[in-house]
């Protein structure tokens, strides 16, 4: 199997070729075999890498595969190789991402189904998948960098797949374009490396770096630049306001792409280069601040919203804060570990809003629902299982993960634990809200939508189901030793993060105050989940109530900030202004002037043309009058000779 | 033929030049005059003898036949150039019913 990577990322990129061409013409069936089957194969194949690698790390290795198809560039003494590497970082990934892939192109069959573009759609997701999986498995910069290019093509197709409404079209350009702020942060890193390392291999890079000093100028101006790609992908202040909107595209791809796999993409990325980070501690309270201020502003904004999509949208950009919360006081193994449970809850919510919205005939506003739970017995189970987990209420994943990155944000500076937990709070009051406006009360739709209520087909609630228990049991990936676990996906990861291990400070916590975090941030999500019910379940009249009671603080959550209100006034418009009056002076000054040029020989030309009367003696007599001159020339230039 | 050619050589060139130049400026000036095609080629002849004429003097004054040979040239040319501005302007009158060449002026502007 060591010997046949290429073919992971290779079957969906197949499967895309395969459906993209014959679009028109397969029946729903083969697409639907094609689509998921790739993945599916891709997924087998990844269980295959993950139990090699697993089994190296048991033996003690370090369980890295690596893999050469080509020299791509050969430049002097300068190679790119296109490589793949598959170690303990990558296998996990490239089980998420095949796996849940899988999940969602399952879910996407029946979800889809009715849709005039169901064999694009099919065909986008199989690209998608193909290049996440150049992302996580390229051995190089390059390579991860066209798989970041080619995520970021696919989730602008998707975002924008019903393109002939214009807000859709408009918000997947948005999308592309937040990105594009963010690619050129990674291209320029790119270039930073070459001409210092004189490589792009992560093991060039990384083990050159990692001799260096702590606080090395060249090693933050390039990890400063990394977290500027990551704020771009993974949706983090001051390039977040892409994800919200991103929620135009169809719901799978929201699950996928904006919650799953792609936004965790920076993460994955400053994980795999850890060491430049821990080298560089100016870039990592950068990290810290933005993170930790991204997941509070975000949960803030959830608070208030009303379309059941954009309250999880703002979820993920939340989450994501917590990730790099962890990553910026140094808890890579904490990061990875919510990336992964965070993969797992918040496909299922989102799968879960999808379901709902296919039983409300496309309705996404929450005010128009209610009392769903007796018609959706399967999606409130499992919704409400996510929504446990997210709200870090043990034992389920969230909980764990969340709760280390806490942990490691105390050690670091209590005042990131105080605002993480701030955060923490909200999301269990918007997760609860979300739960409770959707599934209890009365029904607030109209009379079509109530007889149309239906649970979803199989392939959505099995992938519900398996989403699921991945929640429920995710947590038990990593239990710390204050709760007399083993670490075990520390200690798997470890050889990726050892370098970054040997230079910083053990983790130390002693477990009397490491259950009293324990305890506080459990006792108040609970207690937030209690208020969500008095509010949202007791007293229905007083939701009706509280959705009108507009403060400051309301508004200001309602309004998400004005965050993009003041882009558009901020940066927007002066560019506007700015290109109208190039525009200008490129129409009045520069086309003036060539026109101009032109215009002078034209009109010399009329005048001229005058001259050509048809009169032969008048020839005669001009050439005549030539002649002469020509006489007189040499007549002078000889007497000036003399 | 040396007594002939002493016989040329005993006028001095500037008579030759006076004369030529002479017959050299009515040409001109018949060309620049003249409306009617045939008396303007007729001048055009009188230029060409004119030069002609003035080879040939040259060539003797300095005892060298390449100016003769020239003069033969110029008199084969001209016989053709006839032929051909004949031929032109037989056409110009069936056209137009006239020799004057201004009457031509429909290919101005």
């Amino acid at each position: 199997m060591n010997e046949l990577i290429w073919i992971v990322p290779l079957l969906p990129l197949l499967g895309f070729v395969f459906i993209g061409a014959l679009r028109n013409y397969l029946p729903h069936w083969l697409v639907s075999l094609v689509g998921c089957g790739t993945v599916l194969a891709a997924f087998i194949a990844s269980v295959a890498l993950f139990s090699n690698v697993y089994s190296a790390r048991m033996v003690g290795g370090t369980g890295e595969i690596t893999q050469e198809l080509f020299t791509w560039i050969s430049v002097s003494d300068f190679q790119v190789s296109f490589r793949f590497l598959v170690d303990p970082l990558s296998a996990i990934m490239l089980l998420i991402v095949t796996g849940i892939g899988f999940l969602i192109h399952l879910y996407s069959t029946s979800y889809m189904h009715k849709d005039p573009g169901f064999a694009k759609f099919f065909s986008y997701l199989n690209l998608f998948i193909f290049f996440m999986l150049l992302l996580v498995l390229g051995s190089n910069y390059l390579v991860m960098f066209i798989g970041w290019e080619g995520v970021g093509l696919c989730s602008y197709l998707l975002i924008g797949f019903w393109y002939k409404n214009t807000n859709y079209a408009k918000a997947a350009k948005k999308a592309f374009v937040m990105n594009r702020i963010g690619d050129l942060g990674f291209l320029i890193a790119l270039f930073f490396m070459i001409a210092h390392f004189g490589t792009l291999e992560f093991a060039g890079v990384l083990g050159q770096a990692k001799l260096m000093v702590s606080g090395d100028s060249t090693l933050l101006i390039i990890t400063l630049l990394l977290f500027v790609a990551a704020t771009g992908k993974s949706a983090q202040i001051p390039l977040f306001t892409w994800l919200p909107d991103a929620m135009a595209g169809p719901t799978p791809v929201s699950a996928l792409i904006h919650a799953a796999t792609m936004v965790t993409a920076g993460i994955y990325m400053i994980a795999r280069s850890n060491i430049m980070f821990t080298l560089s501690p100016i870039t990592m309270q950068v990290i810290a601040i933005i993170g930790v201020a991204t997941a509070v502003v975000a949960a803030f904004i959830a608070l208030t919203q009303n379309d059941i999509k954009k309250v999880l949208a703002y979820s993920t950009v939340s989450q994501l804060g917590y990730m790099f919360l962890g990553l910026g006081v140094g808890a890579f193994t904490g990061a990875f570990f919510h990336v992964l449970t965070h993969a797992f809850f918040k496909a299922l919510l989102f799968l879960g809003a999808g379901s709902v919205i296919h039983a409300m005939s496309d309705e996404q506003d929450m005010r128009k629902m209610g009392g769903l739970r007796k018609a959706l017995p399967v999606t409130f189970a499992t919704m409400l299982i996510g929504t446990i987990a997210i709200a870090g209420i043990p034992p389920f994943a969230g909980f764990f993960s969340k709760d280390e990155i806490l942990a490691y944000a105390f050690v670091e500076n209590p005042l990131f634990w105080v605002l993480g937990l701030a955060g923490a709070l909200m999301t269990a009051f918007y997760m609860f809200r979300l739960l409770f406006m959707t599934f209890s009360g009365s029904f607030r739709g109209t009379e079509s939508q109530k007889s149309h209520l239906h649970e979803s087909p199989w392939p959505m609630t099995a992938a519900l189901i398996v989403l699921a228990m991945l929640s429920v049991i995710g947590g038990a990936l990593n239990v710390p030793e204050a709760l007399h676990g083993h670490h075990w996906l520390a200690n798997f990861l470890s050889p990726v993060f050892a370098d970054s291990t040997a230079l910083s400070v053990p983790f130390s916590l002693d477990h009397t105050t490491e259950y009293l975090l324990m305890a506080v941030s459990t006792v108040a999500a609970i207690a937030m989940a209690a208020i969500a019910y008095r509010r949202y379940v007791k007293s229905t009249p007083r939701a009706e109530k509280a959705e009108q009671d507009r403060g400051l603080l309301y508004k200001l959550s309602y309004h998400k900030l004005y965050v993009d209100e003041t882009y558009e006034l901020l940066i927007t418009k002066p560019l506007n202004g700015l290109a109208s009056t190039f525009k200008k002076a490129d129409v009045k000054l520069v086309d003036g002037l060539v026109n101009g040029v032109g215009k002078v020989f034209l009109s010399a030309g009329n005048g001229i043309r005058h001259l050509q009367t048809g009169h032969v003696s008048f020839y005669i007599f001009m050439m005549v009058l030539g002649v002469a001159g020509i006489m007189l020339y040499g007549f002078i230039a000889q007497l000036i000779e003399r | 033929m040396d007594n002939m050619v002493s016989q040329l050589q005993g006028i001095p060139l500037q008579h030759y030049l006076i004369f030529c130049s002479t017959i050299f400026a009515i040409g001109v000036i018949g060309v620049l005059t003249r409306r009617n095609v045939i008396i303007i080629m007729m001048s055009i002849e009188l230029m060409l003898n004119a030069v002609n004429l003035l080879l040939a003097a040259f060539s003797a004054h300095h005892a060298d036949p390449a100016g003769q040979v020239f003069v033969f040239f110029i008199m084969a040319l001209a016989a053709a150039e006839v032929a051909v501005g004949l031929a032109i302007v037989i056409m110009v009158y069936r056209n137009t019913k006239s020799l004057d060449i201004d009457s031509l002026t429909k290919l101005r502007f």
